[in-house]
């Protein structure tokens, strides 16, 4: 176990110097640059440089002056001795911004990763106790609207609803306008109230594949030969299905979700954006369209480490809950 | 009062009450009988429990709907079983015999209620309606009537170990105090041939013989009276079947077990059957003792299936009889006999007539026209006659290919 560990781990290192190798180049070829928008805002000034010399110069001062492959080794040597740098566009270090971001993400992540499992998995099981049932088709058919909408247009129809008609809830932000004369338990109150409709939003576009994954694995295991001996013991329906079929069905389960957790880190560029919380997802994006070279480079390795961690703790998981994989 | 007449009881009024309403009932034309109701014709006389018989199965059907079209309606169905009977005796074996997709093994499913509601038909169990009893009865009921899967590697929840696979029913039915338990679980591994370390094991760590015992054990677990096999040896090699039919021989000796036999393999079926039955198509074509059925084979397709056994010796001429074509499709079976289409001894009346199920010998039951006495042959004749009137065609032959 230890062995097939240590192996995949020094795949996954291999996977990530070339997944980051791309990225940078991407970064470097970006047609936002902004080293360049910071040139032309100083050489309008009055009396200023040209807009040749501040590029230079700042081109130096940014340590742009390197071909790519000489900056990405710069950046990876920098990366791994943990010195990731300032942001350009938020002007504090990068990890500072982070810091101040990704524990928003990660709870909005996490409470609508716990919404998600409750009711996606039950529904699933629901369906497919009920395969070709009514049931089973209005569920599917909810599954796959939140599988099919876009964020932004579900987003949209929850704000033109709860929002403009009906009023319930501020279009964006993260706080209300009176948020500085609140309380303590005043400003925890109006944080939630303001990350409701955010959350539904991540809760229904989510739920829809997990419910058909549960559905067509838990179908699978219920067709099964082993449930009809179940069912041959005389035991009760109750339990076949969730001492039985529920077990066998939870391998699969337990696979992608526990590979799914380190993605409660990554934030939700989407969703945090069309509603301005200010996550993780919010900031790089702007991070993004001003061409804030070493937040975004940041962001992207924290996103492919936390794929890399994920893939592996699927595999892991995998070992541990079916008995018949025993990893050498 | 409202039923206060002159000079009459409640009773007469009451009486006289419903029968105007019947009256009234009759004015109004009754709806149609469906298409549903049409296609499965109930025609089972009720039987009357005889206590020598454990399973008294009458005329049992189970068709399987075929769902098409845009909003899946039922366009017709599968006749899995179309309407089996035989009586078995207590402390026998039946083995039962036929081809691929012949029905057996829906048959034996049936029986125990395990593949839904059945569709006509009665199968008495200990004289008591296997199809009457509620959830609960039945879950109760099913200690007594087990069955053991063909296939012994997907039959076993893979994540369960063994000790509990057997145990698990033992527990929830309560047979044994939870202070025996162990002891028991052990005894009945011993039995089977399986050793008390195996408990903990899990079923992916046995080989296909030693599952096979797993299950045999599970099922035995239960202390039932009887137990459909259901191919039990057939998914694994031959020196393992050997001793997997000794085992169910001796445990069958052991605790007085009823069998249900089902298996495509003659030899076999020889060796451990006290009777036989022939499955062709849904339907049992022939019934009788194994000794009467292999020495005397007397429906047609008996014969054919019994040539093919082969004979241990090479100057032995092999007089096989190669059936033509194929298994028809039980959702549309040929009319008449079902047999017609590929029986070496077709007449005119097979086409048109279905064969009734007859007693030949003393406990030798054949469905087939050659053995028609007279006053069925008159029967088969107005059937077939009936048939031609209103323009059934016979079956096409079926194009060598």
């Amino acid at each position: 176990m230890r062995k097939y560990i240590l192996k995949r781990i020094f795949l996954s290192v291999i996977i990530f110097f070339f997944v980051m190798l791309i990225i940078y180049t991407l970064m470097r070829c970006l047609p936002t640059s902004y080293i360049e928008s910071v040139a032309r805002q100083k050489s309008m000034q009055p009396n200023s440089k040209s807009y040749e010399e501040w590029m230079e110069q700042l081109t130096a001062m940014y340590n742009m002056d390197k071909g790519i492959l000489a900056g990405f080794f710069g950046w990876l040597g920098d990366f791994f001795r943990g010195n990731f740098g300032d942001s350009w566009f938020y002007t504090v270090p990068v990890i500072e911004e982070f810091h101040d971001t990704v524990w928003l993400s990660f709870v909005m992540g996490l409470i609508a990763f716990f919404f998600e499992l409750i009711i996606a998995i039950p529904l699933g099981i629901i369906a497919a106790t009920k395969q070709y049932s009514r049931t089973d088709y209005t569920i599917s058919i909810i599954a796959l609207a939140g599988i099919s909408l876009p964020t932004f247009f579900f987003a949209s129809l929850l704000k033109l609803l709860f929002s403009v008609k009906l009023g319930w809830f501020d279009l964006f932000g993260l706080v209300g306008r009176n948020y500085e004369q609140l309380t303590a338990w005043g400003k925890f109150l109006d944080k939630s109230h303001h990350l409701v409709l955010p959350i539904v939003t991540l809760v229904v576009i989510s739920i829809g594949s997990l419910m058909r994954y549960t559905r067509t694995n838990m179908l699978e295991v219920l067709n099964a030969d082993y449930i009809r001996t179940a069912r041959a013991k005389g035991l009760s329906e109750r339990k076949v299905i969730y001492h039985h079929a529920f077990r066998n069905t939870l391998i699969p389960l337990v696979t992608i979700i526990g590979g799914s957790l380190p993605g409660l880190f990554s934030g939700a560029l989407i969703t945090e954006t069309l509603y301005s919380i200010p996550g993780i997802g919010y900031a790089s994006y702007h991070a993004m369209v001003s061409g804030d070279i070493p937040f975004s480079m940041f962001y992207l390795a924290f996103l492919a480490i936390l794929t890399l961690l994920g893939n592996l703790i699927a595999d892991i998981l995998y070992a541990v809950v079916d008995p018949r994989v025993r990893i050498a | 009062m409202p039923y206060m007449k002159a000079g009459k009881t409640d009773d007469e009024v009451f009486e006289e009450n419903k029968q105007a309403s019947q009256q009234h009932a009759e004015d109004f034309p009754k709806p149609k009988k469906t298409k549903r109701e049409k296609l499965v014709e109930d025609d089972h006389a009720p039987l009357i429990y005889d206590p020598q018989y454990i399973l008294m199965v009458n005329r049992l059907k189970k068709y399987f709907p075929i769902k098409g079209g845009m909003i899946s309606k039922t366009v017709g169905h599968v006749k899995a079983v179309d309407g089996v009977s035989f009586n078995l005796k207590r402390g026998t074996t039946m083995g039962l015999v036929g081809e691929s997709g012949c029905g057996k093994t829906t048959l034996g499913r049936v029986i125990l209620r395990l593949s839904g509601e059945k569709t006509a038909g009665q199968v008495l169990f200990n004289g008591q309606e296997v199809y009457d009893l509620s959830p609960k009865e039945m879950r109760a009921m099913r200690t007594k009537m087990q069955i053991i899967f063909q296939d012994p590697f997907s039959s076993l929840s893979p994540r369960l170990p063994v000790g509990e696979i057997i145990g698990e029913a033992v527990r929830e039915h309560g047979i044994v105090s939870s202070a025996e338990f162990d002891d028991y679980i052990d005894g009945v591994m011993d039995n089977c041939g399986l050793q008390p370390f195996h408990k903990d094991r899990y079923p992916h760590e046995f080989s296909g013989g030693q599952r096979q015992r797993i299950c045999i054990a599970r099922a035995l677990a239960l202390n039932p009276e009887f137990v459909v096999c259901d191919e039990p040896v057939s998914a694994l090699d031959v020196s393992i079947q050997a001793q997997i039919i000794n085992l169910l021989r001796e445990l069958q000796e052991k605790y007085k077990l009823t069998y249900l036999f089902i298996s495509h393999d003659l030899s076999v079926v020889e060796h451990i059957s006290d009777s036989v039955g022939v499955m062709y198509l849904g339907n049992l074509v022939e019934y009788g003792s194994t000794e009467n059925i292999f020495s005397r084979p007397l429906h047609p397709y008996t014969e054919a299936l019994f040539s093919a056994i082969p004979v241990p010796d090479p100057d032995a001429k092999m007089n096989r009889i190669i059936l033509k074509g194929s298994i028809p499709s039980p959702a549309n079976p040929p009319k008449g006999c079902k047999f017609h289409t590929r029986c070496e001894k077709c007449m005119e009346i097979c086409k048109y007539a279905a064969p009734e199920w007859t007693e030949v010998e003393q406990g030798h039951f054949c469905a087939c026209h050659l053995y028609n006495d007279a006053a069925a042959d008159q029967r088969a004749a107005q059937a077939m006659e009936a048939a031609k009137r209103e323009g059934v065609a016979p079956e096409k032959e079926e194009e060598a290919l």
